[in-house]
């Protein structure tokens, strides 16, 4: 059953599937989030409690849906990696990892320009807030490690040791903080509550959640090119490649 | 396959082993446990010395501190036997090594957690905690350090191969032990506010006996990785 | 059209700052995310390039010591 996933196993099988797919999820992914963008911040009607600060919604969610996203996917990647032995699952969750990274400081920084309009302050020690930082340090302690390792093969094993691990600890890490903040959380602060949406609020959301994810996917597939071919540099197909770019 | 011995006197004589070494060299006994009783002292001096102020904060102060002072003993749990070569004897032992693990981290508990365990109710005094919560500060320390040891071993057989892991060490596992630090000392608060707090103290101890099941395996599986 | 001028647009009802501020740093975040992960291909088949000349020329310098 799973024998037709292993001829993905093949490097340059992988990187010219990662080339033919890219142009797709790059395509979709500028139409998506253009249209979403200009629509949420032209065309939607002004939220009546927020004003026009509401705005910053439409890369808010999407960035910090994105972030935990992303990292599911790099550890489902990792466990491939460690369980099957296949490198390319390797490769793909190191591309992931920075991609993740940047979303989540992305919905970090626009939380905090956005909580500063509606509750005067740039940051409260709010339970998604915190769990989202948490995500934001576990994201880097994968990126420092793969890093600090010469030898990649054992790099990637021991980063996706750690996303998994991490993994198993963010339920419990973001039911631990929740609670916690239903402790200190002083009643003032009050979210906004998730309230029905009117279809043309909502609309231009959700293309750009799918415009993020899309975007996602065309980064991680960039990059798995790149990791491709810097893992696999002795190989001749490379070598051509290689040969074609410096006489370019 | 002959195994040699059986599980059971593998791990006490890994056990005894690295008790019998810690031991001769006192000095990482003491290190981290004056670590410790130190940076607790030191925040009186910086927050001030009003007792109301230094109850409320106590909790916090002490286990941030034990975080700190645990992690600290915990770069050198492999550290020796990775450079004199028993750690490899270990790994190519027919013992499986999630029992010779648990052995280490075990051996790395009694000289570490136990000692700031004791310790506790001293700094306690000096930071006026409630003195409802002294049983309920030693409870969590009790069920929590020896989860903070098996978590933190994780990060440490994955960055001992390395020549820099110190800081690197940190940024991975502090995270990790976020839970422990939110239940343990909202336990201790709930303690000095007379309310029960047996809830908080069955996660700690529900995350020691998932660490337990757990965390050896993933320390077995990184040390592969970093004796590779 | 829910404003009515372009400088109604640019004010957001008195949030602007904040929300060109959240704005420009989320694509500026993402122009760096991308041109960055667009170099690498290039930088990485340069450096196999580069490898490759120097084994080329190791081999040549040896074969006229023999």
């Amino acid at each position: 059953m799973w024998k037709w996933l292993n001829s993905y196993a093949d490097p340059q099988r992988s990187y010219n599937l990662a080339g033919t797919l890219l142009p797709w999820f790059a395509g979709l992914a500028i139409a998506l989030i253009g249209v979403g963008t200009i629509w949420g911040l032209l065309f939607a009607p002004m939220d009546y409690q927020q004003g026009d600060s509401f705005r910053i919604i439409y890369i808010h969610v999407p960035a910090a849906s994105m972030s935990m996203a992303a990292y599911m996917g790099m550890a489902t990647a990792s466990f491939i990696g460690i369980v099957w032995q296949i490198k390319a699952a390797d490769w793909a969750a190191a591309s992931i990892a920075p991609i993740g990274a940047v979303m989540t400081f992305i919905a970090l920084f626009t939380g905090a320009t956005w909580g500063k309009p509606m509750w005067g302050t740039w940051w409260v020690w709010d339970a998604r807030l915190t769990s989202e930082l948490v995500l934001l340090f576990l994201y880097l302690g994968v990126i420092a490690l793969y890093a600090s390792f010469e030898d990649k093969v054992l790099a990637a094993r021991a980063a996706g040791i750690l996303a998994i691990v991490g993994v198993i600890n963010i339920p419990i890490i973001k039911y631990s903080v929740e609670w916690w903040s239903s402790l200190h959380q002083p009643a003032t602060i009050k979210i906004t509550e998730e309230s029905t949406m009117t279809g043309d609020m909502l609309y231009p959301l959700l293309m750009n959640i799918f415009g993020f994810g899309m975007m996602i996917g065309a980064l991680t597939l960039v990059r798995f090119r790149a990791e491709v071919l810097a893992r696999n540099g002795m190989r001749p197909w490379v070598r051509e490649l290689a040969n074609a770019e410096a006489t370019k | 396959m002959n195994r040699g011995i059986s599980y059971t006197s593998a791990f006490m004589t890994l056990l005894k082993r690295d008790l019998q070494i810690a031991v001769r060299h006192r000095g990482d006994i003491f290190n981290p446990l004056l670590f410790f009783i130190i940076v607790v002292t030191l925040f009186p001096l910086g927050i001030g010395p009003e007792p109301n102020i230094l109850t409320r904060v106590a909790p916090g102060i002490i286990w941030v501190a034990a975080l700190l002072a645990s992690m600290l003993s915990l770069e050198r749990l492999f550290k020796a036997d990775f450079s004199d070569g028993s750690l490899e004897q270990m790994l190519l032992s027919p013992q499986p090594l999630p029992i010779l693990v648990l052995a280490k981290v075990l051996a790395h508990w009694i000289l570490t957690g136990v000692p700031l365990i004791l310790v506790s109710p001293l700094l306690a005094v000096l930071l006026h905690l409630e003195s409802s919560s002294y049983v309920a500060l030693m409870a969590t320390l009790a069920l929590g350090t020896p989860v903070l040891s098996l978590l933190g071993a994780i990060g440490v057989a994955l960055t001992v191969g390395l020549r820099k892991g110190g800081v690197l060490l940190t940024l991975l596992i502090l995270p990790l032990y976020i839970p422990v630090l939110i239940f343990a000392t909202s336990a201790i608060d709930a303690a000095g506010m007379n309310l029960p707090y047996d809830g908080q103290l069955a996660i700690i101890g529900a995350m020691l006996v998932g660490s337990l099941i757990m965390a050896p395996f993933a320390i077995g599986a990184s040390l592969r990785v970093s004796t590779n | 059209m829910k404003f009515d001028s372009f400088a109604d647009f640019i004010d957001m009802g008195g949030y602007g700052f904040f929300v060109w501020l959240a704005y420009g740093v989320t694509f500026g975040c993402l122009g760096i995310l991308i041109l960055h992960s667009l170099s690498q291909k290039k930088k990485v088949l340069t450096e196999i390039a580069k490898k490759m000349t120097r084994e080329d020329r190791l081999k040549e310098s040896r074969g006229k010591k023999s």
